[in-house]
């Protein structure tokens, strides 16, 4: 019982994890249907933000929590600018060009970024410093959770519930809504859809930057290829949920996060990824509209 | 001319629902051999839908579509592929032009004859006898039908580069390139100014007197079809409301109201 | 032109601070010591001072091409000087038999060692041309192409190692179960949206890989298949210079062929229907043509060229291993079809070459190559989206009267 509860908890951890990503897939294809590629990098470069910034912290003195949110906040910040320029060189100018073009330049950026970040900074693996703290209350139920996962849950929670809102009830939100439904009618009634679309970018990266420290952290250590994975899974997710649907990717990542940690406790751990490209080859082929997706009819 | 006897396309109870949106609602509609048959209405009708259901590209909810092609046996088409359809005899044009932008002209047309060729992978690739003769063909037919929409001298074009209302003539040819018994032209005088539409309304008369194909046009505007189709249906909401020959539906008090209605609300 | 500087200004300042943790920083989390590498600041000011202006430049020249093509009279598209280059049988011709006595005295003007790189990078040209086939022509985006050349080289690699078979009667078997699987996975996923399909082939691509490096028995899982024979000769023993030549030669041939052959399928009713695919697939079926067919074809034959020259790669290397296919060489393929535009055989030659051969020799460079493998993609997206060399309809003859219409 204690290792099925363990493996739940992994497969919450993850799966809050690939929602996190996979949100921004799915805003980003909601809007302009593209697939940013180079979404995973975006995580990526988060992680390797808040591993530096830390790390230059904790030389000079600083401790404890104060590094988490300092680290936190600089990624994030981070992550927003680099999502934002992205979509600024490799998709603006290619919003009317046929649909494989900005594809194709997605993935050149994701490899660029990948191979940016490698020779700037390093191949090898970085340790991440452990920066979350150990609490007391969990003692007794550590063996099947720790505060790390604890933590990475709650977070989680609250940012996918704070998105929520931010969709709902703000302007921005509305905005994107109304540009998600009908570009060109948008546009018509007055939403500056560049805007819309930059902020969606912005928004995006922002979730990937949060999964990318609590992950780093989580895991202890981190390299320039680890947002190719995760990116892949993270679509994955989107899609199991519906691509373009907010609730629907944070339901994909759970599903997909339980099922992989379950197949690889239970199945064999070496083909956990055969494992997660399986369900995206069949959910595609045979529901491609997803989970909680609408098919949708092509206007002829 | 036009051959009562012969029915070719035979719609009865067409219904198409999009979850619960009923797009198009029981609609019936005939053409025979050698007429000229129009179907109008306002927009957001449903003509198009119906279009889309009859050529394949939607499968209706409901009713049947019954192809009587000449010569051979009759075919409930409902759910059948696109290509199927066009290979059975039924070619269609595209309300928003939908040409091969990046091919030449002509190879637009020769798309047309493909299914009515067979040349295989390894026949493309040895170029035997057989295929060279079959591709001659193709592109003989592709000139002559170049010649009768008076495209000839832009067959090596980039179709992107033509004029809109030579795009608009150069997918009708390509769909009468799949030998068609039945031609159905999707809005193809939209965006045309009058001299461009007087042009085209002949050309569509020319192909049903030399070619000996049936037309079903959709059009939106009902003064463009009254000169040159035999019959005519009306649509609105999804729904027939009328159908008869040109005088009767210029008299018809439920058509004005449609029309008038619409321009009311313009 | 002040406001053009104090532009570019803007942008230099943004890009500083957004490469700054990346380029300027470096951490040794491990000894914690931190190193400030300031010049890479000044590197990046300048750069992309500079560069914001090439770009500012390249995307005015854009927009005006658009522009000009739009209110042009003149329906004829202007061919690029290369393309008249190329067509003008007065230089076409010469050219032609300047690289025909170059291909063929090349193994012996250069040492073994350049004879090998050269041997891959033309594997690469035949890979480019493959994938061509389904990308370029077809407009099926494929991601995991790599995972057809495994398969070609595990065959040759497995039927030799298990069985004892050589490189010849390998050889075919190789591309036809490319071929194979190009049909069994092509099936059920060939009706998908493109960029749904790219991300399947995707998972394709990485299932291949992970299943060679877990299957120890078939495979021999991460530590590869060693001792592969180099292709024969009527049994006749060669020494390695003597197999790498020939080797050399036997891809000069298998160039051709695939040169040959996509070369007669493009101009065909097979190819025609490849490219009307990929323009809109809406109005092709409704033209007649059977989706699934036509785009089964185009992903199979793609998969059959990967399979044969995978087996080719394996005599040549003899010694496969999974690293060999990772999604950086699928890439790798797919910027050679993007950057030598796609559907154009001549462009996609000289990407391969260029972009096969350049990393080798200028050492400096190799460092730097997936990144600019990368930037290549997304500039030529951007700038050139039909590649250095744009694809050159076929003009059929009978302008005049279709009776006495020329040989097509």
């Amino acid at each position: 019982m204690d290792y099925f509860l363990e493996l739940f908890s992994s497969g919450m951890v993850r799966g809050s994890i690939y929602a996190l990503i996979a949100l921004g897939y799915t805003m980003v294809y909601g809007i302009i249907q593209l697939i940013n590629f180079a979404h995973g990098e975006i995580y990526m470069i988060g992680a390797f933000v808040a591993l530096i910034v830390s790390g230059v912290l904790t030389i000079y003195g600083f401790s404890g929590v104060s590094i988490l949110i300092l680290a936190a906040v600089i990624a994030m910040i981070y992550a927003a600018a680099y999502g934002y320029t992205l979509e600024k060189i490799a998709y603006r100018p290619l919003r009317n060009a046929p649909r494989l073009s900005p594809l194709i330049s997605a993935i050149g950026m994701s490899l660029f970024l990948q191979n940016y970040v490698l020779l700037a900074q390093t191949p090898d693996f970085l340790r991440f410093p452990e920066l979350i703290p150990e609490f007391e209350f969990m003692e007794p139920i550590a063996h099947v959770m720790g505060s790390a996962e604890l933590i990475i849950l709650v977070t989680s929670a609250i940012t996918m519930i704070g998105l929520t809102l931010l969709i709902k009830f703000t302007r921005v939100g509305k905005a994107m809504r109304a540009t998600q439904q009908d570009m060109t009618m948008a546009r018509l009634v007055g939403v500056n859809v560049d805007q819309v679309i930059s902020m969606t970018f912005i928004i995006g990266s922002v979730l990937a930057a949060i999964g990318g420290v609590l992950v780093a952290s989580y895991i202890g250590q981190i390299n320039f290829y680890i947002g190719f994975m995760a990116g892949v899974k993270a679509f994955t997710a989107a899609v199991l949920g519906g691509i373009g649907n907010i609730p629907g990717a944070a339901l994909g990542g759970i599903v997909l996060g339980l099922a992989e940690s379950f197949a690889a406790g239970y199945v064999s751990s070496a083909y956990e990824d055969v494992f997660a490209f399986g369900v995206l080859v069949f959910i595609l082929i045979l529901r491609p509209s997803g989970l909680l997706g609408k098919a949708v009819k092509q206007k002829v | 001319m036009v051959d009562t006897m012969n029915k070719l396309l035979e719609v009865k109870g067409l219904t198409m629902d999009f979850g619960g949106l009923r797009a198009v609602d029981n609609v019936s509609l005939d053409v025979y051999a050698g007429e000229i048959v129009a179907l109008i209405g306002p927009n957001g009708a449903g003509k198009t839908t119906f279009f889309n259901c009859v050529t394949g590209i939607y499968k209706p909810t409901h009713g049947d579509v019954m192809v009587h092609p000449p010569g051979k046996k009759s075919q409930r088409i409902n759910g059948f592929k696109p290509n199927r359809v066009t290979t059975f005899g039924m070619a269609r044009t595209f309300q928003n032009i939908r040409l091969f932008k990046n091919m030449t002209v002509l190879e637009n047309i020769m798309i047309g004859r493909h299914c009515r060729t067979s040349t295989s992978i390894l026949g493309a690739i040895l170029r035997g006898a057989g295929s060279r003769r079959q591709e001659q063909e193709t592109v003989d037919r592709s000139y002559q039908l170049l010649e009768k929409v008076g495209l000839v001298d832009e067959a090596d074009e980039f179709a992107k580069n033509l004029p809109y209302g030579a795009q608009r003539r150069l997918e009708i040819a390509r769909a009468m390139a799949t030998d068609p018994f039945l031609l159905l032209l999707d809005e193809p005088a939209a965006g045309m100014n009058p001299q461009e539409t007087k042009d085209l309304d002949e050309l569509i008369v020319r192909i049903r007197d030399d070619e000996n194909i049936s037309i079903l046009l959709i059009e939106h505007d009902m003064k463009l079809v009254m000169n040159i189709s035999e019959r005519i249906y009306v649509m609105e909401y999804g729904k027939e409301i009328a159908q008869g020959n040109p005088q009767e539906i210029r008299s018809n008090p439920k058509v004005i109201e449609a029309y008038l209605g619409e321009e009311a609300d313009a | 032109m002040v406001g053009y500087f104090k532009q570019s200004f803007l942008v230099s300042l943004w890009f500083v601070f957004l490469t700054f943790p990346l380029m300027v920083v470096k951490v040794n989390t491990l000894k914690n010591v931190v190193e400030w590498r300031w010049m890479n600041m000044v590197y990046v000011a300048v750069g992309a001072f500079v560069l914001s202006f090439v770009w500012r430049w390249a995307l005015e020249r854009r927009q005006r091409k658009t522009k000009e093509a739009e209110f042009s009279d003149d329906v004829l598209a202007k061919p690029t000087v290369g393309q008249r280059l190329l067509e003008d049988p007065k230089v076409f011709k010469p050219v032609l038999i300047v690289i025909a006595l170059a291909t063929l005295g090349f193994p012996w003007l250069v040492d073994i060692y350049q004879v090998n790189i050269m041997v891959l990078a033309l594997i690469f040209v035949v890979l480019g041309l493959g994938l061509n086939i389904s990308v370029g022509l077809a407009g099926l985006l494929d991601l995991g192409y790599v995972a057809f050349f495994a398969v070609g080289a595990y065959t040759y690699g497995i039927m030799n190692s298990f069985w004892g078979f050589g490189f010849w009667i390998s050889l075919p078997v190789g591309g036809l179960m490319g071929c194979l699987f190009g049909v069994v996975l092509g099936f059920p996923i060939l009706r998908l949206r493109g960029d749904y399909l790219a991300i399947v082939t995707l998972g394709f691509g990485s299932i291949a890989k992970i299943v060679i490096e877990n299957w120890e028995e078939l495979f021999n899982g991460a530590k590869g298949i060693a001792g592969i024979p180099r292709p024969g000769l009527f049994g006749l023993e060669m020494n390695i210079e003597a197999a790498t030549t020939y080797t050399y030669y036997l891809m000069i041939l298998m160039v051709l062929f695939t040169i040959f052959v996509t070369n007669r399928l493009k101009d065909s009713r097979i190819g025609r229907a490849w490219m009307a695919l990929r323009e809109d697939e809406i109005a092709c079926v409704a033209m007649g043509v059977d989706m699934a067919r036509t785009k089964l074809s185009a992903y199979a034959l793609g998969a059959f060229w990967a399979g044969l020259v995978g087996v080719i790669f394996a005599a040549r290397n003899t010694y496969i291993n999974p690293n060999s296919f990772t999604f950086m060489e699928s890439a790798l393929v797919l910027s050679i079809v993007v950057l030598g535009g796609m559907g154009s055989i001549v462009g996609v030659i000289i990407a391969a070459l260029v972009l096969i051969l350049m990393p080798e020799y200028l050492r400096a460079f190799s460092e730097y190559r997936m990144l600019m493998f990368g930037a290549v993609m997304v500039l030529m997206m951007i700038f050139r989206p039909e590649g250095l060399i744009s694809n050159v309809r076929k003009k059929y003859g009978g302008r005049k009267s279709p009776t006495e219409a020329a040989h097509g």
